[in-house]
């Protein structure tokens, strides 16, 4: 049997393409959406980049004095000394100094100044998108994974900073210096200027010929590199299994395989680096041959003095010198427009469950939440056709049902992570789109499977849910939930740190934080989205007798997969297809006939 | 100053030794490389001292005819100097790359093999950071950093030489005025290298709250707390903008002096040289030449500075990749081991069972003896932190026993090679761990001749038919670069995966904890079956689980408390009722 051992690459399996990287055909001009970016984040320092860019010409003015002074040094100040007059050769040496001592403070100035603004501009881009994306709805955050929203705000943003940082003021340098020296040549001998542009055509199509292969080569590394980080990431983040099931030598294979085709795709890459830089300098050299040769002839017909010959010499190594650069700074463009690309399209996500811009004001909340005729479906399906339900200030609803059931979707119609399609979700007789963010976190929180913890400690955890609380409130808040006992106990009490997301608690205590911070917020609705499933028995306890006090005097929605949880409802609503098809208090309905009361006797049964 | 404050991120330059064996393969191209940068350096040098021999000679004497050999020369010099840079990056590719690739793959097949306690020790991103960027640093030394190193240094001393000859006094002077330079230049480049490392780990910062964010983004949507997340991620920010900028400011400064300095000294030179051209010390053509060959200087003198600082920096690369090679094998073959026949299924026994972590905290287990008798299956049952997983993990030797020892069929698990024991042992771990492959990859990780029919049944087993649902059914790629799957969903997939193929031994750690009632009570029948022809351990907090098992144990601060059956242990032992008993509870909801 052969066909279930997985050959080539389809170990692998099929996904749907990941536009994650630069689409072919963006070549190196920016697509309409990033363009805009671009122009809205400069915008506000248009007066600054006139000024940068008066100061960078001045500075290339200045730059571009030294080889002609030098020129007219050997051409005038030297024969003038040999006659005994060494005033020209001070007048000239001054002005090297001179133009030596205006090119380096322009060049700070500039430095400096480009530095302020792109890093101006970054310190918008990163609010932007950070805001924008704490605006976009849970919906968003589902689809597009958390790994790459992160990667948007940490690695995108960097390479825009790299190319920032190494090579945006090499380009501008390189621009204006082949533009400057390109005019310097003609006027100051146009014959031998005219040879010297000869280059030029030829240069051209170099550079095309590299662009037009890099843009493929580079994408190709980037993406080798990255599929070399997903093995290595995985292997070792899983590395138990790997182990247990004697996964290493396939595991070698297919590294081997990815780490060759990395080796390749980066051969490609510095293979064209390595045709493009001798080319440019073979270029410049048969270019400075041709100079050398005919300026030489044109000196001994006295057409040019030495000093010029020279000056052009000088000019035309300048001139081939940063070209070379380009090519090493090309990579970093290529990553900076294909950051730019798929930042400007996080940006470009509409949040589809916005503020509203006339909120009804609902400072204080009694808890009385209507579904009225709600219906709601994600793309295509329909998970809620059509919802009735009134739950009164206070009551606690346990909601059953198998998975798909449509229970977490009318939990996060409640807390309005998404909106109905049609209908509406009232607190008390507000529709939950009319109030504002803080009105409606004031009154709506939801607490889910997983209680995230932020690095800091235990009681800014706590404090997450009131910013302000003093100590005494946090402790208050802790003991009312029956976390006090545990967070004492840990080394520095409530200071102590949680490391990376609460790695130094367990499940239950995790949980019991996440309550204390849900019960410090004291919303009138709480929301709990299967909080008690992932707990052993010991921790459920402790959250059973936890949740008893969190749920007094409010609203609550209990979404539960264990029967246990259920117990301290008023009533149960068993969810089926999207609908509510039994609902009654909880000794109703196990003394019933219907599916409620065959699930608790599944459970009961499995107790002994 | 910041000098001070410099952490010591330069390793000694004999720690590149390291690499020689990874480089040694392709000596030759390295060769070629050093050989082909020096001699494409020289070939520069030869357009300025043509230069002058054009303006002393031929233009001077107006002699055209003496014109043609001068400008072949430089034509030949010019296209050779093309031609070698050629030849230097095209071997400099070739042996880099594939040097980067032979340490990348070595140090991956290395850590792969190191235990398990090794990589608790080490999380994933710490190694992934030596993986790449650590390797780059080699890459980049190897390919171009050496070779320059080498080569600039031969290059500065010819051209000193060099500017000696054409006219000592100013050639001294000169060579003086690189003094300063070189002096100012290291110590803003420290500078900068401090500010660049300020710079990344306040990145780092930055990267940490947008993870949170972004993770948390429930818990702060929920909770209506954009406004702090915000406040916390834009101070830092800010912090970093300034970071950035004291860097621009450093950088600009070590710019600024860079060129300021050639052209104060082409000043100096025109001086000089008109001077000594005055007195006849210097002919015009010497002093072209002395410019030209002055500007060929520059690039290598600028970068010695900064080549010692990267050597240095490849020199603590090269640490701290070592460090992870010389890592030891722990958990490896003993010498001489051969399979041995073991029943299916066979006899699994913990014999005085020990288990410390090195340091100074307490045992982890001491003394635990138990006997799993062929096809029983036995529960492990303890508060958290009793042991349960860490006494699971040492029958496949994911750790191995400090004491005592741990037996199948009455063979010590460390006198069977590893290979034969893990596949006589099969897992699911608590955390259900997919990788991003294919569903059929997935289930059959470590049996990969099982045949189709295999691969159903265990599916069937597992309850995780779903998969034939997927868009592209068993070949769909799951785990974290494919499609995303419910924690249930999950742990049935890993579930399959430890059942494929009717194992002897198998170990289950919480197998069913994110299984909704009614799909749990399915995997449980299914289960069984496969039970009855295994012997088992399986962790157990719900009493569901339990009810899978023959006999209990309840483990207790590392040691075996209690052991019988569910009912003789729910009777004995108020600890074990109070782990897995809700009665109390249970009295108040039914009628």
């Amino acid at each position: 049997m052969t066909d279930s051992v997985p050959t080539g690459e389809d170990w692998r399996g099929v996904a749907t393409e990941d536009t994650d990287d630069l689409p072919p055909g963006a070549g190196i001009f920016l697509r309409d959406r990033s363009r805009r970016l671009l122009g809205e984040l400069l915008r506000p320092h248009r007066r600054s980049l006139w000024w940068l860019l008066a100061t960078v010409v001045a500075q290339n003015v200045a730059w571009l004095a030294g080889p002609l002074l030098i020129g007219v040094g050997i051409d005038v100040a030297v024969p003038a000394l040999v006659d005994g007059d060494a005033g020209p050769l001070v007048w000239i040496t001054l002005a090297m100094v001179g133009a030596a001592a205006l090119d380096t403070g322009l060049r700070f100035l500039f430095l400096t100044g480009s530095g302020r603004v792109g890093q101006a501009v970054l310190l918008t881009l990163r609010r932007r998108v950070f805001t924008h994306v704490q605006v976009l709805p849970l919906s968003f955050h589902e689809r597009y994974t958390s790994g790459r929203t992160i990667s948007r705000l940490t690695s995108d943003v960097e390479a825009l900073a790299e190319l920032l940082d190494e090579g945006l003021d090499g380009l501008i340098t390189a621009l204006f210096s082949v533009l400057g020296i390109g005019i310097v040549l003609v006027v100051l001998d146009p014959p031998l200027g005219l040879t010297a542009l000869l280059g030029f055509p030829a240069l051209f199509w170099v550079a095309r010929w590299f662009q037009r292969n890099s843009t493929a080569a580079y994408r190709r590394t980037r993406e080798t590199i990255a599929a070399l980080i997903v093995q290595f990431t995985e292997t070792f983040g899983g590395i138990r299994a790997v182990q247990a099931f004697r996964r290493e030598p396939r595991n070698d294979e297919l590294y081997a395989a990815l780490n060759e085709d990395n080796r390749q795709a980066h051969d490609r890459a510095f293979w064209l680096i390595a045709v493009f830089v001798p080319a440019v300098v073979l270029i410049g050299n048969l270019v400075t041959v041709a100079v050398l040769g005919y300026g030489a002839l044109r000196v001994m017909d006295g057409a040019l003095a030495v000093g010029t010959l020279v000056s052009f010499l000088l000019y035309l190594r300048r001139f081939f010198d940063p070209l070379q650069d380009i090519a090493m700074f090309y990579n970093s463009y290529q990553s900076a427009t294909a950051a730019l690309e798929k930042l400007s399209g996080v940006l470009e996500e509409r949040p589809t469950v916005p503020e509203p811009t006339d909120p009804v004001p609902l400072p204080a909340a009694a808890g009385e939440l209507v579904f009225d005729d709600v219906r709601f479906g994600y793309t295509g399906t329909t998970v809620l056709p059509g919802l009735q339900l009134t739950l009164p200030p206070g009551e606690t609803v346990a909601l059953v049902g198998t998975t798909g059931a449509g229970k977490s979707t009318l939990a996060r119609l409640a807390a309005r992570f998404y909106d109905p399609v049609e209908g509406e979700v009232r607190l008390d007789g507000v529709p939950l789109h009319r109030l504002s963010d803080a009105d409606l976190r004031r009154a709506v929180v939801m607490v889910t499977q997983e209680s995230f913890l932020f690095s800091g400690t235990v009681a800014d955890n706590i404090a997450f849910g009131r910013p302000g609380a003093d100590r005494a409130q946090i402790e208050d808040a802790a003991r009312a939930i029956g976390a006090h006992a545990f967070i004492t106990a840990l080394p520095d009490g409530y200071d102590t740190e949680v490391d990376k997301r609460g790695g130094r608690l367990s499940a239950g205590q995790r949980q019991l934080v996440g309550f204390a911070r849900a019960f410090l917020a004291d919303p009138a609705v709480l929301i709990l989205d299967e909080a008690t499933s992932s707990l052993d028995v010991p921790s459920e306890r402790l959250v059973q007798h936890a949740l008893r006090t969190l749920l007094a005097d409010r609203t609550a929605l209990i979404i539960a997969h264990r029967l246990s949880t259920v117990e301290i409802a008023d009533r149960v609503l068993v969810m089926e297809g999207g609908r509510i098809v039994e609902d009654g208090s909880p000794a109703e309905l196990v003394a019933g006939t219907g599916r409620f009361a065959a699930l608790h006797q599944a459970w009961a049964d499995s107790l002994v | 100053m910041d000098d001070a404050a410099a952490p010591d991120d330069r390793g000694r330059l004999s720690a590149l030794l390291r690499l020689w064996p990874y480089a040694r393969p392709y000596r030759g191209l390295i060769a070629v490389t050093f050989g082909a940068a020096l001699l494409a350096t020289l070939a520069q040098l030869a357009v300025p001292l043509i230069t002058a021999a054009l303006v002393d000679g031929p233009i001077a004497d107006g002699d055209r005819a003496a014109l043609v050999p001068l400008l072949g020369l430089a034509l030949l010099f010019g296209v050779a100097e093309a031609g070698l840079f050629f030849l230097r990056r095209w071997a400099m590719t070739r042996s880099c790359l594939a040097i980067e690739r032979d340490l990348r793959g070595a140090l991956y097949e290395r850590l792969q093999r190191l235990p398990v306690s090794f990589h608790d020790r080490w999380p994933s991103g710490q190694l992934l950071s030596r993986a790449s960027s650590d390797m780059s640093t080699v890459r980049r030394f190897v390919g171009f950093a050496a070779v320059f190193l080498a080569v600039n240094l031969i290059t500065c001393v010819v051209v000193a030489v060099l500017l000696l000859v054409t006219y000592w006094p100013l050639g001294i002077a000169v060579l003086l005025t690189t003094v300063p330079l070189t002096v100012l230049g290291q110590r803003w480049e420290r500078r900068y290298n401090v500010q660049s490392r300020r710079v990344q780990d306040e990145q780092g910062e930055l990267a940490t709250d947008v993870e949170e964010a972004v993770q948390g983004i429930r818990v702060v949507k929920s909770l209506g707390r954009r406004g702090l997340v915000f406040d916390r991620f834009d101070t830092k920010a800010r912090r970093l903008r300034r970071l950035e900028l004291d860097k621009v400011r450093t950088l600009a400064l070590l710019w600024c002096v860079f060129e300021l300095h050639p052209q104060v000294t082409l000043a100096l030179i025109l001086v000089g040289g008109a001077f000594a051209v005055s007195t006849g010390a210097l002919t015009v053509g010497g002093l072209v030449a002395f410019v030209a060959l002055f500007t060929v200087l520059l690039w290598p003198i600028l970068s010695l500075g900064w080549l010692f600082a990267f050597a240095q920096e490849t020199a603590s690369a090269c640490d701290r990749i070592g460090e992870l090679l010389d890592e030891p094998l722990t958990v490896t073959d003993r010498p001489g081991v051969v399979p041995r026949p073991v029943g299916s299924p066979a006899r699994l026994a913990f014999e005085g069972v020990g288990f410390r972590h090195p340091g100074p905290a307490g045992p982890v287990l001491a003394g635990v003896d138990l006997v799993v008798e062929p096809g029983e299956t036995v529960a492990l049952v303890g508060a958290t932190g009793s042991g349960k997983t860490t006494l699971t993990s040492l029958v496949g030797r994911l750790h191995d026993v400090t004491e005592g020892r741990v037996t199948l069929d009455g063979v010590d698990v460390r006198d069977l090679p590893l290979a034969q024991l893990r596949g006589i042992v099969s897992v699911a771990f608590e955390e259900a761990t997919l990788f991003s492959m294919s569903v059929r990859e997935n289930v059959t990780l470590g049996r990969r001749d099982a045949t189709a029919a295999d691969v159903d049944e265990a599916l069937r087993v597992a309850q995780a038919e779903f998969v034939h649902d997927l868009p592209w059914g068993l070949d769909t790629r799951i785990g974290e670069q494919g499609l995303s799957l419910s924690g249930g969903q999950r742990q049935r997939l890993a579930l399959a995966r430890a059942v494929l193929g009717r194992p002897s031994v198998l170990v289950l750690d919480d197998p069913l904890s994110a299984l909704d009632v009614h799909t749990e009570a399915l995997v449980e029948r299914a289960l069984r079956e496969v039970l009855a022809g295994t012997t088992a351990l399986v962790v157990a907090h719900r009493p569901s689980t339990v009810l899978l098992a023959d006999r209990v144990a309840l483990l207790d601060g590392g040691r075996i408390a209690a052991l019988g059956t569910h009912s003789e242990l729910l009777a004995g032992h108020p600890a074990y009722r109070d782990l897995l008993a809700q009665e109390s509870d249970l009295a108040e909801v039914l009628p």
